[in-house]
């Protein structure tokens, strides 16, 4: 997957400003994803490439509009150095995948990474380098594994 | 347990809750505003295929972000939020003012467990309640079933010591202490305040502190109620030993400040986190000052504003904005004569609601621009334009500012 590149504390208000949360639609609201960091972000991108961040990824305000215009534009899974706590809720809430990853810094815009789920692996094959993953919590691979908090908690009921 | 623990123990119906434990937990309060609760009512219906959310009495709807809709795809969202309110009998305010403050006044009681569709909720911790902000399909989730999980946090003690000298504000620590324990410092964390110079501030105060915890990453806030909240809570039936930690609590970690020599801070572009004494940024120019929001829009940051104000004008090249928090404290400054003051300033004064603080209407900034404001984000595009700069700073240092046209020490004019 090709890598996209953001530093530190991207914030909700520029992964969807807040002016545009009265479009309609989502489809209408994702074009603007990212918009104040990367203007080109809603055309360029193409669906299951790999959003990269630092630290502190999607801090800010609780709006699950921002992590929906993702998965709107087709981000499966997210990689950081960390999170912030209401946008990892509300990722885990929508099935996209979140991947703390110490090393984050080291993936630079453009590079090639593959994830090997089954070996808990990260390779980034621009570098060669390989890194572990660490596992998510039984807990939140229930939810993501269920397709998210709505479906799972229709199958626990 | 601490504060938190108990209250959360108490809610899962469990003797015991350890940090790192995930439980099921009744809700007492949900809350969502017009930011966000189209999208909760389209995951409600359609996802979850909810029919009844479960206790009317116990859903609080808000329309405060965007007030008076300000276009057509506005006024079409709060059209649906008034039907779906009306069809199912949840709390609507129309016009109260800010969805924390309007919650603060009418409905938080110490103890209680509050969840809601913003991220500020972590406020009510000034009262003693438990309270966290979450996204559209938790809140969906919580009105459909009154329930939801949480992770029990760790805790971090903040123990504040000493004396606020004249000019320096609860607003100034909270700053101070965002520039200290960084914007992601206290994520997945509950921060509890403690120490003297606590009991000498009020509960807007107290709420101001509470608020921008979740400028540090932080899941919830909590303050051990103490004389001053018993005092306004006494008739109410409230469990005060569950609200004062138990003598061996567990603090994840416990931060020590002494405030007596605390200069007035300044959060600058585009950063939370960003802080520096106000005297570096002496003279950097400014466009525009907002008073308002739900961390400095009550009566005491007015009534500390219009103190500076009073007899004197705005810069020419200025605007003032004052929104205040709600109807109730709007109607309280119109009775002491502050609006007047603001009025005679030369500021604009602005409906309750979230107003510039959010950028998506009332004072939208342009790019170049720059903003002083009382509320507690200046990421980079959050009052409008990408291009534009937001300082963060006390009431009175706002109040200061707009006066001169750039940066200044509010205690000149005390
Ligand atoms: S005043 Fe600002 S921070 Fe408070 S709820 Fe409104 S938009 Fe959010």
């Amino acid at each position: 997957m090709k890598v996209w590149k953001f530093g530190d504390n991207v914030d909700t208000d520029q992964i969807i400003p807040s002016q545009y949360l009265v479009l309609p639609t989502m489809r209408e609201m994702a074009q603007h994803t990212l918009e104040p960091l990367a203007p080109q972000f809603a055309q360029q991108y193409k669906a299951g490439e790999l959003l990269v961040g630092g630290h502190n990824f999607g801090c800010g305000s609780s709006r699950e509009q921002a992590p929906t215009v993702l998965k709107e534009l087709g981000v499966k899974v997210i990689m950081a150095q960390s999170f912030a706590r209401i946008f990892f809720r509300n990722c885990i809430n929508l099935g996209v995948l979140l991947i703390e990853l110490p090393e984050a810094n080291e993936l630079e815009q453009g590079h090639e990474v593959k994830i090997d789920y089954t070996h808990a692996k990260i390779i980034n094959k621009t570098t060669k380098k390989e890194y572990e993953m660490v596992p998510m919590s039984d807990f939140f691979k229930k939810i993501v594994n269920s397709g998210g908090l709505v479906d799972y908690l229709k199958n626990k009921n | 347990m601490n504060i938190t623990e108990k209250i959360i123990a108490k809610h899962a119906k469990k003797e015991k809750v350890v940090p790192g434990e995930i439980v099921e937990v009744d809700v007492d309060y949900c809350m969502a505003n017009d930011a966000t609760i189209c999208l909760n009512i389209d995951i409600f219906k359609n996802k979850f295929g909810f029919k009844k959310v479960w206790d009317p009495a116990k859903v609080v709807f808000l329309i405060e972000h965007q007030l008076p809709a300000d276009s057509v795809n506005t006024s079409e969202s709060h059209k649906k939020i008034r039907e779906f309110s009306h069809a199912q009998g949840v709390q609507l305010h129309e016009r109260d003012g800010v969805c924390h403050q309007v919650m603060f006044e009418k409905y938080v009681k110490p103890g209680q467990l509050i969840v809601a569709a913003d991220s500020h909720t972590c406020s009510y911790g000034c009262l003693g309640a438990f309270s966290t902000g979450m996204g559209s399909t938790d809140i969906a989730a919580v009105m459909g079933s009154g329930k939801t999980w949480l992770k029990v946090p760790e805790t971090i003690l903040v123990d504040l010591s000493g004396k606020l000298k004249p000019g320096v504000y609860a607003k100034d620590v909270i700053l101070k202490l965002c520039g200290e324990i960084t914007a992601a410092g206290a994520t997945y964390k509950s921060i509890e305040f403690t120490g003297s110079l606590i009991k000498n501030l009020s509960i807007s105060e107290r709420f101001t502190l509470c608020n921008m915890v979740v400028e540090m990453g932080g899941k919830s806030a909590m303050i051990a109620p103490d004389q001053t909240i018993k005092e306004c809570y006494q008739a109410q039936d409230i469990d005060w030993k569950l609200l004062q930690p138990d003598a061996d609590a567990k603090y994840e970690k416990v931060l020590k400040y002494d405030v007596s020599k605390l200069e007035p801070q300044v959060a600058c572009p585009h950063f939370v986190d960003n802080v520096k004494n106000l005297k570096e940024l002496l003279d950097t120019p400014i466009d525009q000052g907002f008073i308002g929001s739900c961390t400095n829009g009550r009566l005491d940051d007015l009534r500390i504003a219009a103190r500076i104000l009073h007899h004197k004008k705005i810069h020419p090249n200025v605007r003032l904005l004052v929104t205040p928090a709600s109807v109730t404290v709007y109607q309280r400054a119109l009775k002491e004569g502050l609006i007047d003051i603001f009025l005679e300033a030369g500021a604009i004064i602005n409906h309750p609601g979230c107003s510039t603080c959010w950028g998506a209407c009332q004072g939208v900034m342009a790019s170049g621009q720059t903003l002083i404001s009382t509320a507690n984000r200046n990421f980079k595009g959050r009052a409008g334009s990408p291009e534009s700069k937001i300082y963060l700073a006390s009431p009175a240092t706002v109040a200061a500012s707009v006066v001169e046209g750039k940066i200044v020490d509010p205690r000149r004019y005390l």
